[in-house]
């Protein structure tokens, strides 16, 4: 059973706010996708899990500087700014 | 093309618009109006160059295009402009292709039908009543329609597939780590590719073959080439057991086998591992969705309220507003799935069954060259028909596999029952593309 305290938990971890009616819904669906997931349960042969798909190493370059985004492209998408600076909320409650 | 040579570049792309403006199809977000057209004068002049020179394509919008804008289909990036090209919008570009617009999809490719699109949803240009399939609804709708010549989609559990099979169009899910995966917006980048969808095999391959190769901005790419090359040979074939439909598609499928059997090699495959396939991927999904989406905090880019707030509350809020439901229910099952105390039970027990997922289709490729299966259980939904997110999850069940595997898979239209398309999945081992194109060939002459 998902209970609506979980909901709102998960809510907190994910950071979006939700409504009462919304959590009431999750609350529901989550139930059932939930329920449908408890089939790995089932699964009982033990095996390595596997990440990635592919062989993956790390790939090194030398470390020559390239170009990079100007301060007008990386401000370009953001609502709130200042002095050539991202404005972000308030960080210390 | 013939179009072109009769009437130039110019007319033809603007017939073409004008076409886009009037389709009921819903299938754009974007059209790129202006560059299309001085693209096309450029090409009249000669001086457009390439293996797509002056040919339209159209990009599914979770794919970067600088200057034009790339929403997701999501209120979080509808006014979001990238100051970037994806590599594969590079590749494009540098062959003279004329990018037409910016395809409709479901909210950041979270979705089977394009329903779950802030712009709402596709049609079907074979039943307007119906969903056009998902995630990359509109980039299959404008190739069934003739709205696009070719077109980009990105698949992380049958999102190229799942629509090609339901407009009736080649659609291919490469080998994870063929195609850069440089500006896709990230959805689960273990199990994501950008593809090609086309209406004939040979449009298919040209586009595979540009948006193919070595790129240093995404260390899973795996730095091969693609050519297509020409082949016939005789083929084992596996019909995987597991993967079933409902009688409409079975009964089309089961004789399109029958055809294939007279050529080649037809036997039938086990895949016990695939019971668990599908719980494995959404969960995997869902919590690398959950990290990825991590990054929308409407400060750098996207959504953001007029009034900065403390930071959890103005984060929270954000995303609120921003997201849709089917991207807050992935997200939140994601958090959960990875939260303390569920990791075992959920994400780590999935990736275990990954492993298992793999080691099957191993053993099934030892015995077989390709392996064949419906690719969707049921014929095009109607809109609104699947009520509950599960219900959704579950028409993914014949994909998904492929994804979890990294393997490369082809739908191909093998026909119509009730006037509606079906398709055909055509999956083959790592890199082995030029096969499953040879493949799709000689089904489609095969069929007439």
């Amino acid at each position: 059973m998902v209970s609506l305290e979980e909901v709102y938990h998960t809510a907190e971890l994910a950071k979006i706010e939700i409504t009462g009616e919304e959590a009431e819904k999750f609350s529901r669906e989550f139930e059932s996708i939930l329920d449908y997931f408890n089939i790995l349960d089932e699964v009982e042969e033990d095996v390595e899990p596997t990440f990635q798909v592919l062989p993956l190493r790390n790939v090194f370059r030398d470390d020559d500087p390239g170009e990079c985004l100007s301060q007008d492209d990386a401000l370009k998408n953001a609502r709130h700014k200042e002095d050539g600076y991202f404005k972000g909320p308030r960080v210390v409650e | 093309m013939e179009i072109v040579e009769e009437h130039g570049c110019y007319d033809a792309v603007s017939g073409l618009i004008e076409k886009i403006e009037k389709s009921r199809l819903n299938a754009y977000i974007t059209v790129c109006k202006e560059d299309a057209l001085k693209l096309a004068e450029k090409y009249d002049r000669g001086e457009l160059k390439g293996r797509l020179a002056g040919i339209p394509v159209a990009v599914k919008d979770n794919i970067t295009t600088k200057g034009v804008k790339t929403t997701c289909a999501s209120k979080m990036l509808s006014n979001y402009e990238p100051v970037f090209d994806a590599h594969v919008v590079e590749r494009l570009k540098a062959e003279g292709a004329i990018i037409i617009g910016k395809t409709n999809m479901d909210e950041f490719a979270m979705g089977t039908t394009t329903e779950t699109s802030y712009y709402g949803v596709v049609r079907n240009p074979h039943d307007l009543e119906r969903v056009a399939g998902g995630s990359s609804g509109g980039s299959a709708a404008v190739i069934a329609a003739d709205e696009a010549v070719l077109a980009l989609g990105s698949d992380t559990g049958g999102s190229i597939r799942c629509p090609a099979s339901f407009c009736g169009v080649y659609g291919l899910k490469p080998t994870y780590g063929l195609v850069s995966r440089y500006g896709l917006i990230p959805y689960a980048n273990s199990l994501e590719q950008i593809g090609p969808m086309a209406d004939s095999i040979e449009d298919l391959a040209l586009l595979l073959e540009v948006i193919a190769g070595k790129d240093a901005r995404d260390s899973t790419n795996a730095g091969r080439e693609f050519r297509f090359v020409q082949e016939r040979r005789k083929l084992r074939v596996g019909v995987i057991k597991e993967m079933g439909g409902n009688d409409d598609v079975l009964g089309r499928f089961d004789e399109v086998v029958g055809e294939l059997s007279r050529i080649h090699e037809v036997g039938e495959v086990s895949m016990p591992s695939f019971r668990y396939a599908l719980a494995a991927y959404y969960i995997i999904a869902m919590s690398e969705a959950s990290s990825n989406l991590a990054r929308y905090d409407g400060v750098r880019y996207g959504f953001a309220l007029d009034k900065l707030d403390s930071w959890r509350r103005y984060f929270s809020k954000v995303r609120a507003e921003g997201f849709g439901e089917e991207v807050k229910r992935r997200i939140m099952l994601g958090s959960y799935a990875l939260s303390a105390g569920y990791y075992g039970k959920y994400y780590l027990k999935a990736q275990k069954v990954r492993t298992l997922v793999i080691n099957d289709f191993k053993k099934a490729f030892e015995k077989y060259d390709v392996l064949i299966s419906p690719t969707m259980p049921a014929l095009p939904f109607k809109i609104g028909e699947l009520a509950d997110p599960l219900t959704m999850y579950k028409a993914d069940v014949n994909t998904v596999p492929v994804n979890l595997a990294g393997l490369p898979a082809l739908n191909v239209p093998v026909g119509f029952i009730k006037g509606l398309p079906v398709g055909m999945q055509v999956i083959g081992r790592h890199f082995s593309e030029n096969l499953l194109l040879n493949f799709g060939k000689e089904v489609s002459e095969l069929l007439g």
